[in-house]
């Protein structure tokens, strides 16, 4: 447990430096001391406002739906028992996307509303997978197959809303590919509350996890209501990916990767590995949004391009991996 | 104690076994036997509520099983599954998943459930294995692990599938020892085998599936002098007496 406690402290150190890095480098660059400063509410000037109106909300809104991404990527891979699922690539994302899409063309002022029917998008797009799931015996393929399925319908649905409206999705850049310019404290705040319950839920509910993680018979066997923990676990998955996706739009492979290496590092026993995707997660993003911005100066390219990049490739290495039996 | 009371067991509203009455007893090795795709499986997880009689009831202490809470059920009876998945967690860890039925608000073990935990790893003589990974131990080393979650339910019962399959001699005896200890401290236990010598020198009881029928019923000594487990096995079995007890052959 000692070693396990040591992951979990270098994945909070990673994530405060990420953070705290990500703060400080941009278009102009901030010496830590006057970071604090304007922290503390004692800055003044360009520094203070770059900090508090423009880096503040990014960087938040950054660790936030990484870590909101990772954990439902590690929660929707126990449920369906499949090591390539992850919220964007069993549709989940998209699911939230076109419902934040809706949202927006139909309510454009109310940002606080977009991460509730982000979840309801979300939400939606995983009963279906886990329906289809169950009627289909839950080949691995299938499910992935049904999660393109869906997310191309999705993608369809937010392409035919953008096209009614132009205006929808004005409040983002690069929704459709996930990027975080322009991100406001306004959108980071409900989100990121939305996320910190789903949060709580999920750890509340570690054990529940673990032992649907032995397999749905021997968890019925233990007395865990299976089909009944099976929905309320994903519904918090859900509410995870749609807070992400209400801020940062379809950004992928976060949910898919963080648990994958936080798996090496901490085995599979729910509640560390858990707490380790959400600081994993927010160090990822963090990073790579940092990356993003700062690495092609003046360019700046969206976060979701950069993490498909990476993240493709790591899912067909995965799959190739994975290829032969099934994990349980 | 559970009763199966004229269990009809099977998948899709198709029954594999019909018609099915006997009780795992307190104190007792109750075996399922028969030969393969005779419906022993079938009828164990209909025994634990993991499938739903077609027909029939199951009563645990005389209470109907469907009006059990889960929980409850599973503090009554454990279940050693033939498929042991073995994720990346310690082995500690997987015993204390046995203290899952007791588990309450705020859904933490408690320090009772560890100690009832490790008592569990001791009595299945897995206490060694306590902080290894599962996903690091052999075939026996991960059955001694999943007995452990289950004494660590403390049910009066305990139903195992298949626990020699894959296992050496040298383990399958163990396991039969064991299953022999657990009734000797008045649990009921029940298993499911067609390894023929080894379940017959190990039962009280036998109940003896075939052709989708409870076929024989009874002590070792009763089933084989009625001559069903000749006619569902078709083969020939002897036995001859050793300072063991019988011991069963078959050719």
């Amino acid at each position: 447990m000692a070693s396990k406690r040591a992951v979990l402290a270098g994945a909070a150190a990673l994530a405060l430096l990420a953070g705290v890095l990500s703060l400080c480098v941009g278009a102009v660059a901030l010496p830590p001391g006057e970071l604090l400063a304007a922290l503390s509410g004692r800055g003044e000037g360009t520094g203070a406002a770059i900090v508090l109106y423009v880096r503040l909300p990014r960087t938040a809104a950054c660790m936030a739906a990484g870590a909101a991404l990772a954990v439902a990527g590690a929660v929707i891979q126990t449920v369906l028992a499949n090591p390539l699922a992850s919220p964007n690539v069993i549709g989940v994302n998209a699911g939230a996307g076109a419902a934040v899409a809706l949202c927006c063309a139909a309510a454009p002022t109310a940002v606080g509303l977009t991460p509730l029917a982000a979840f309801a998008g979300a939400f939606g797009s995983a009963m279906l997978v886990l329906a289809v799931a169950q009627r289909a015996g839950a080949s691995r393929m299938t499910l992935i197959l049904t999660g393109v399925a869906l997310s191309s319908i999705f993608s369809a649905a937010v392409d035919l809303v953008v096209t009614l409206a132009p205006d929808a999705l004005n409040g983002y850049t690069d929704f459709r590919v996930g990027g975080l310019g322009g991100v406001t404290m306004a959108r980071v705040g409900p989100a990121a509350a939305v996320g910190a319950l789903c949060l709580a839920g999920v750890l509340l509910l570690s054990n529940e996890l673990d032992v649907l993680a032995l397999g749905s018979e021997t968890a019925r066997s233990l007395g865990l209501r299976v089909g009944r923990t099976r929905v309320l676990l994903l519904a918090l998955a859900a509410g995870l990916a749609g807070a992400a996706v209400s801020v940062a739009g379809l950004i992928g492979f976060v949910g898919l990767i963080v648990p994958h290496v936080a798996r090496r590092f901490l085995g599979e026993e729910s509640r560390p590995l858990v707490l380790g995707c959400a600081l994993g997660g927010a160090a990822l993003l963090t990073v790579c949004d940092t990356a993003a911005r700062t690495l092609f100066a003046p360019y700046e390219i969206p976060v979701g391009v950069a993490l498909s990049l990476g993240g493709g490739p790591f899912f067909i290495w995965l799959v190739l991996r994975q290829k032969g039996g099934r994990r349980r | 104690m559970i009763e199966l009371c004229h269990i009809s067991a099977g998948y899709d509203g198709r029954p594999v076994v019909e018609d099915v009455s006997f009780a795992f007893r307190p104190g007792e090795v109750t075996v399922l036997l028969g030969p393969n795709g005779c419906g022993k499986t079938t009828l164990l997880k209909t025994a634990l509520g993991l499938l739903a009689p077609l027909a029939g009831q199951v009563l645990y202490d005389g209470a109907a099983l469907q009006t059990l809470a889960p929980a409850e059920a599973a503090r009554k009876a454990a279940y050693m599954p033939q498929n042991r998945y073995a994720p990346r967690i310690e082995a500690r860890r997987m015993a204390l998943h046995g203290r899952f039925p007791y588990l309450s608000f705020p859904r933490q073990y408690r320090a009772a459930d560890y100690a009832a935990a490790d008592a569990a790893l001791e009595a299945a003589g897995a206490a060694e294995l306590a902080g290894r990974m599962m996903d690091t131990l052999s075939g026996g080393q991960r059955q001694k692990v999943y007995l452990a979650m289950a004494l660590a339910q403390e049910a009066p019962a305990i139903l195992m599938d298949e626990p020699t399959t894959w296992l050496d001699p040298k383990h399958q005896l163990e396991v039969m020892a064991t299953a022999r200890r657990l009734a000797a401290g008045g649990r009921a236990v029940g298993l499911v085998s067609h390894e023929l010598s080894l379940a017959l020198r190990t039962a009280d009881r036998v109940a003896l599936l075939a052709g989708g029928k409870l076929a024989a019923w009874g002590s070792p000594e009763e089933v084989y002098r009625s001559g069903a487990l000749e006619e569902a096995f078709g083969v020939k079995i002897g036995r001859f007496e050793t300072e063991k007890g019988w011991q069963y052959y078959y050719l």
